[in-house]
């Protein structure tokens, strides 16, 4: 039996990788992909919990479910805010996206 | 009828005050608009319609009791400070009715006359403004129930007074009489005052604080033992108030100011400077006689600068050719006269003397103005001559006139100058040298008058060079101007028959009417033989000089010429006015003048220089502030400014913009608190 730590560790190093790219990309649909890996690994976490406290009920399960079905939504409206930036600044670069500060 | 006059006599007043503010608000366009004559037709309407009103309240007064023949008007209380209570109200009895109907009677008539007078004059509309002014502050004189409210009226038509002295003021002469006449009066209106104050302080001091004349009658009497140091106090208000009288009716010290107040145009010398306001003097002394009764000093010293003057002033009268000028001397001596009367305790004879000096010397002065009118503005009597043929109407009213000022039987001069003289012989206050004084002054006023009638009227033109005989352009003036001669004449001559003495017959009626209100001296009683006596001395000395006079002038003039060079030094004193002017001038306006000059360089140089050093010691400080305004306020203000703004400038750079830098700082936040937390566990 795989024990609940290697779970952890695997969605921990998941959160982590997202967070990397979050921050060190410029491109933003790499930085989306980045928070899909962060909303897996929160995902994944649900479902190692469910798994190991209370194998009955399937609680976790339903979170992820959940999760999956806004991750699909909050793509969905990042490519289309995606696709207006490229239209307006013939750019996807996150730092080229200044107008607000001004 | 009657009621309504008890009521609101007062309105008498609103006439000439509403024609005033009509002519001095609106105559100007009114004269452009309907011709030169609208503005006096309005100012006369305005004195008739008082004199209307003046004849309700004598027929009102007379129709009432004769001991209760007094009624009073207030309308509101004017001054209440302290202990004084004054109010706006006004008396009427028997003297005040008498003046009303002089006042507006003799001034309807001069209105009138003055209409054709100026008629020439370009701003006839402020002439008429300040003459109903002036009926309407003289009225106010003689309504006055208190001193204070009588000063106002009193103040007012010496104001008018030096308005109309200097009216035509482009003649920088005219200004000079009018300022004259201002500042001798003022100097007369400093005894007045004072002597209100000190009548007030005396009075209260007995507890009863008042001004108003009927209280001050009833309480005079307090006054008769109290004295100041020595002296009477009663005899220290009545010669203040006297030199007050002197100054406004032009009596010795102060009589300096009326021959000069000629410069006016006649309507003015006829009623301010003859008819009405010379004799306020009189008027207040009489209605403050029973102050005037209580001390015997001051009477004395009425009658005698009366008797001086009325001498004086006739002598100065012998020398002079202005025909005004004459006049106006002679005005001065019959006020002598009339303050003679007032100085021997006979205050209804002084007032009787007021009426018919105001018929007659009115009268003179119109005729004088008609001829001057007549002359071309010629002055001169040594140029004229020969007029009686030219101006017939002005000749004969002038006759009159004269006649009626020599004092000759039955006209109204002699009735009142009679009863002067008589109560001057026969009063307790009077005596024996006075009364020759009075009929000295009646034979020089004799010498005068026909020396001018004669110059005028008689003889051939005096100017004999061909080039400038204006004669033959003299003309007689218009209706206008004979009318209200005609009718003073008329006056002049029936005028006297309201004072028949006992002797012929006659009941004195004024006197009688006046009764009530002034207290006459009880006169000593002489057999008839000594009056009658008595009038003829009179009328022998006044025929004697008046023959001089005609002998001198018209009948022997080598004579005359013979006589001014045997006795050249008494002719050039009297010709040059016993040189009292220059004498006025040197004693008192030269040592003024230095005076203020001396203060008006002290305060060119002391005082500006105070207020200068204190102004640049201010500008000093005021810099200083400036500065350290500038430096240390405005430093410190500016100071926190700038170093908000740099802190400011410099935090901004931490808001970048950048999403991942946001990001970085919350995670490395998230992982600080984490080893942090755990470090600490």
């Amino acid at each position: 039996m795989i024990k609940l730590e290697t779970f952890l560790i695997v969605s921990a190093i998941l959160f982590s990788l997202g967070i990397y790219i979050i921050i060190a990309r410029k491109n933003v649909i790499a930085i989306l992909m980045g928070v899909e890996l962060i909303l897996n690994a929160a995902s994944l976490n649900f479902v190692a919990f469910n798994k190991y406290s209370v194998p009955t009920s399937f609680s976790g399960q339903m979170f992820s479910v959940f999760i999956i079905v806004l991750a699909a939504c909050e793509a969905v409206v990042a490519f289309a805010i995606v696709m207006s930036m490229y239209k307006n600044f013939k750019d996807i670069n996150a730092d080229s996206a200044t107008t607000m500060k001004e | 009828m009657k009621e309504f006059i008890i009521h609101y006599a007062h309105i008498i007043l609103l006439f000439p005050l509403l024609g005033f503010i009509i002519n001095g608000l609106v105559g100007k366009f009114l004269q452009d608009a309907f011709g030169k004559s609208i503005c006096g037709i309005i100012a006369s309407l305005m004195v008739c319609a008082s004199f209307a009103l003046s004849l309700g309240i004598f027929c009102t007064l007379s129709e009432l009791d004769p001991r209760s023949r007094l009624f009073t008007i207030t309308l509101f209380d004017w001054i209440n400070v302290g202990n004084l209570h004054t109010s706006i109200s006004f008396l009427f009895d028997p003297l005040t009715s008498v003046m009303l109907l002089i006042i507006s009677g003799v001034g309807f008539l001069i209105h009138i006359y003055a209409i054709g007078y100026m008629h020439h004059d370009s701003s006839t509309w402020r002439f008429f403004a300040f003459f109903n002014l002036f009926i309407f502050m003289m009225l106010e004189l003689v309504i006055a129930d208190n001193v204070f409210l009588m000063f106002l009226g009193w103040e007012g038509v010496g104001l008018c007074s030096y308005l109309l002295i200097g009216f035509w003021y482009k003649d920088k002469a005219n200004v000079i009489a009018g300022n004259k006449a201002f500042i001798v009066n003022r100097i007369g209106d400093l005894g007045f005052i004072i002597g209100v104050f000190l009548l007030f302080w005396a009075i209260g001091s007995q507890g009863i604080w008042t001004l108003n004349f009927a209280e001050l009658k009833e309480y005079s009497y307090l006054l008769e033992n109290l004295y100041l140091g020595n002296i009477n106090v009663v005899t220290i208000i009545c010669l203040c108030f006297f030199f007050g009288a002197c100054g406004k009716s032009a009596q010795i010290p102060l009589y300096v100011w009326l021959p000069d107040a000629m410069a006016g145009p006649t309507p003015v010398s006829a009623l301010i400077h003859a008819a009405t306001m010379v004799t306020a003097g009189i008027y207040m002394v009489t209605r403050l006689s029973f102050l005037f009764i209580l001390s015997p000093v001051a009477l004395g010293v009425i009658a005698i600068t009366g008797a001086v003057t009325a001498v004086f002033a006739a002598t100065i009268g012998f020398a002079q050719n202005d025909i005004k000028k004459i006049l106006a001397y002679s005005t001065v001596s019959q006020l002598g006269y009339m303050f003679l009367a007032l100085g021997v305790g006979a205050f209804s004879a002084g007032i009787f003397h007021v009426m018919t000096h105001a018929f007659f010397k009115a009268l003179l002065f119109m005729g004088a103005g008609s001829i001057i009118l007549g002359m071309h503005h010629e002055q001169d009597i040594t140029k004229m001559g020969g007029l009686r043929k030219k101006m017939r109407w002005t000749y004969y009213t002038f006759l009159v006139a004269t006649i009626a000022l020599l004092g000759i039987f039955p006209l109204s001069g002699f009735f009142s100058k009679d009863q002067i003289l008589w109560s001057v012989f026969s009063s307790p206050y009077g005596s024996k040298s006075l009364w020759l004084l009075g009929v000295f002054g009646a034979g020089l006023t004799s010498f005068y008058m026909i020396r001018l009638v004669t110059l005028t009227f008689f003889g051939r033109h005096h100017h004999t060079d061909k080039a400038h005989d204006t004669l033959h352009e003299v003309h007689e003036s218009p209706k206008v101007i004979i009318i209200p001669l005609v009718i003073l004449a008329m006056l002049s001559v029936i005028g006297g028959f309201v004072g028949v003495p006992h002797i012929f017959g006659g009941s004195n009626i004024l006197q009688v009417y006046l009764s009530p209100v002034i207290a006459d001296a009880e006169l000593n009683h002489y057999p008839m033989i000594t009056e009658v006596g008595l009038m003829l001395v009179v009328f022998m000395c006044v025929l004697g000089f008046a023959y001089g006079a005609y002998y001198l002038y018209s009948r022997k003039p080598s004579r005359r010429a013979k006589l001014i060079e045997r006795f050249s030094f008494p002719y050039k004193v009297i010709s040059r006015k016993y040189f009292v002017d220059e004498i006025y001038q040197h004693l008192f306006v030269n040592n003024i003048m230095r005076t203020m000059r001396f203060m008006a360089r002290f305060d060119m140089v002391v005082v500006d220089g105070l207020v200068n050093f204190a102004a640049f010691l201010t500008r000093i400080g005021a810099y200083g502030n400036s500065w350290i305004d500038k430096v240390f306020v405005d430093g410190l203000v500016n100071g926190i400014a700038t170093v908000i703004g740099s802190l400011g400038s410099r935090l901004r750079k931490i808001q970048t913009g950048y999403i991942q830098d946001y990001v970085y700082v919350l995670f490395a936040s998230i992982i600080f608190i984490l080893l942090f937390r755990f470090m600490i566990a």
